[in-house]
């Protein structure tokens, strides 16, 4: 089991990760969640070993970590950029790792084969990578962290470079290719909710070098600790709207609900998806995100700003009103410190 | 418009190409002239406008009136390789560790470390002159061929650690990264995936070396005596009353003969784009 206790890091004084303690099972995925600069990327490199913590422990099954070069941790890694050896073909790319290990050459390059035909590239074996595209580069990185069959796998974000199609079917192929890699610790750092939500098995929210919330994916979208986690896991993001408790709830223009709460000021947060077209509100238009099959929409209304996810293309131009329900029942309430209050 | 365009541009091609090789040809027609070639006027064709001789080659192999450039060849094909060989080698080393470490030495960076480094080189060559005499006559190295190395290794390192550190700043820290988590210790990520991507930089990093040591004659001519001479040394010991410009200029093409070799041979390492599919 790797394990991370109390560990902070700072660079150039600024924090990147403050106290963070964790577990991740061998065998398991767990996909860390954050904005850019929530600190996933330096969690990744701290266990990596490319950066070096202030204080805390990092393990792997009770050994020590956390002074250990990085050359002398069976960890393997893939990261945003396509990081390939331009002087060897993708054969020996691949290879490069087990024959660092010691493998012999002709052994280093059938397994380096077999990874490479279990990503689609056994026709580009011979090849430099400055000669594939950005999807097969990003395979080869892939295949080379494959083949190493490291304890642990480190993920940060290896798609984010890649469009939007091919993202979608690297995902669900590597999903697949992981499956295989059993008792891997696999930790999946993405910007996206809906992909950690799809891939992991456990979760980690991530908010300036915190971890706020972790468990099953689909728990803590349903029950978020937080306001700061639930902005982290919806997307599109969660709308706080702030209303004040006296035997009601009162969100002045917005109107009121009857929740039962102690007096005092609070936060709804309502997702995206619990405003309605056709409604008492009259909002204006400020942006539409068509998204394929589903709609955004930014509005503006008694001075908030509020966003409308509809699952249907709507097109609509900044400018336009429209008149807009808002389904507070459905919301999730905050306190003035943040964490989310049973209603 | 095209035609016109075409025109003048081959036009100023051939000027440049013309300029360019006209003293190699004046060289080459002159080598092979004596005193009565060379006093006849402008001439070009053998045998018609004038009658070759070979004087002037022998002359530099020990004929009558010239010396034996084989040993001044010899010992500037030792001190340049050899220098260079260092300064590459301990240039490279040095460039590596300034491009990827962070060095602090009282107010000084890393870009005060490299400035100074080629700060050696603005110096005009008079200034260091004295400084190396007194070192080398100190060493007991005076006229001799590892005194000369000690003095060029001086000069071109910094040429060395200019070019490299540029080179090095180039490639991607994730490339040593990746290396480090395939299970390389910072040596073995500089011998086996920097320095083969490194390659077009160490060429023109030597090429420099190579060029700015063989075609020394300032410190050459300072710092030897009889003992130990350098071809631009010997060229010039050459002269006499009468200028054998047959002579000199043969034995001008035997000195620019192994840069026009080494240009050839290294100018396919020079390609572009050595980097490709490093990082995207």
């Amino acid at each position: 089991m790797l394990t991370i206790t109390d560990l902070s890091l700072t660079e150039a004084k600024v924090p990147h990760l403050s106290g963070l303690t964790a577990s991740f099972q061998p065998g398991t995925l767990t996909t860390i969640l954050g904005r850019t600069g929530a600190g996933k990327t330096s969690l990744m490199r701290a266990i990596a070993g490319l950066l070096i913590p202030d204080s805390g422990r990092i393990a792997l099954a009770g050994s020590d970590w956390t002074r250990l070069p990085p050359w002398k941790r069976p960890v393997a890694m893939v990261t945003q950029q396509f990081i390939n050896y331009p002087h060897l073909n993708v054969r020996d790319n691949v290879a490069f790792p087990l024959v660092r290990a010691g493998v012999a050459k002709p052994e280093a390059a059938a397994k380096a084969d077999a990874a490479l035909t279990r990503v689609g590239l056994s026709s580009m074996m011979d090849r430099r990578p400055s000669e594939l595209s950005g999807g097969q580069q990003q395979r080869v990185a892939i295949a080379r962290a494959l083949v190493k069959k490291a304890p642990v796998l480190l993920l940060d974000e290896p798609f984010v470079n890649l469009d939007y199609k091919l993202r979608e079917a690297f995902r669900e192929d590597l999903v697949e290719l992981l499956a295989t890699e059993t008792g891997t610790t696999v930790l999946y750092a993405s910007t996206e909710p809906r992909e950690a939500l799809q891939m992991g098995d456990q979760i980690i929210l991530m908010a300036e070098g915190r971890i706020v919330q972790s468990g099953q994916p689909r728990t803590v979208f349903a029950a978020p600790a937080s306001l700061t986690a639930a902005q982290v896991i919806n997307d599109p993001p969660i709308n706080p709207i702030p209303f004040r408790q006296t035997s009601v709830a009162d969100f002045g223009a917005l109107g009121q609900h009857p929740f039962r709460l102690p007096p005092g000021a609070y936060t709804l947060g309502l997702r995206a998806a619990d405003i309605h077209p056709g409604g008492p509100h009259q909002a204006e238009v400020t942006l539409t995100e068509v998204t394929g099959s589903e709609t955004i929409t930014h509005l503006r209304l008694s001075g908030q700003h509020l966003v409308m996810q509809e699952k249907s293309v709507v097109p609509r131009t900044p400018g336009d009103r429209l008149g807009v329900s808002l389904d507070l029942g459905a919301g999730l309430v905050f306190g003035a410190d943040g964490a989310r209050k049973e209603i | 418009m095209r035609t016109l365009y075409l025109t003048l541009k081959y036009t100023a091609i051939l000027l440049w190409s013309a300029f360019v090789i006209f003293p190699f040809l004046w060289a080459l027609t002159t080598s092979f002239k004596t005193a009565n070639g060379v006093t006849g006027g402008a001439t070009w064709i053998p045998w018609v406008q004038y009658e070759p001789s070979i004087v002037g080659w022998q002359s530099l192999f020990g004929g009558a009136g010239g010396i034996n450039v084989m040993q001044p060849f010899a010992n500037s094909l030792i001190v340049t390789l050899t220098a260079s060989a260092i300064s590459i080698t301990l240039g490279t080393l040095a460039a590596y560790a300034l491009s990827r470490f962070s060095f602090k030495f009282l107010w000084m960076r890393n870009s005060d470390i490299t400035f100074f480094f080629i700060s050696q080189r603005i110096m005009p060559p008079i200034v260091l002159a004295i400084p190396f005499f007194l070192m080398l006559r100190t060493l007991g190295l005076l006229d001799s061929l590892p005194g000369l190395i000690l003095v060029y290794v001086a000069l071109l390192m910094p040429i060395a650690v200019w070019v490299m550190v540029d080179f090095f700043n180039g490639i991607p820290r994730g490339l040593d990264e990746m290396a480090w988590m395939d299970g390389c210790d910072p040596v073995t990520t500089f011998r086996r995936v920097i320095l083969p991507n490194a390659v077009p930089g160490l060429v023109v990093a030597g090429m420099f070396c190579l060029i700015f040591g063989w075609n020394d004659f300032f410190f050459a001519f300072t710092l030897t005596f009889t003992q130990t001479q350098l071809l631009p040394v010997a060229i010039v010991s050459l002269n006499s009353s009468v200028t054998p410009w047959w002579a000199l200029s043969a034995a001008a093409l035997v000195s620019i003969a192994p840069l026009v070799v080494l240009a050839f041979v290294v100018e396919r390492f020079l390609s572009k784009g050595g980097l490709a599919g490093a990082v995207r």
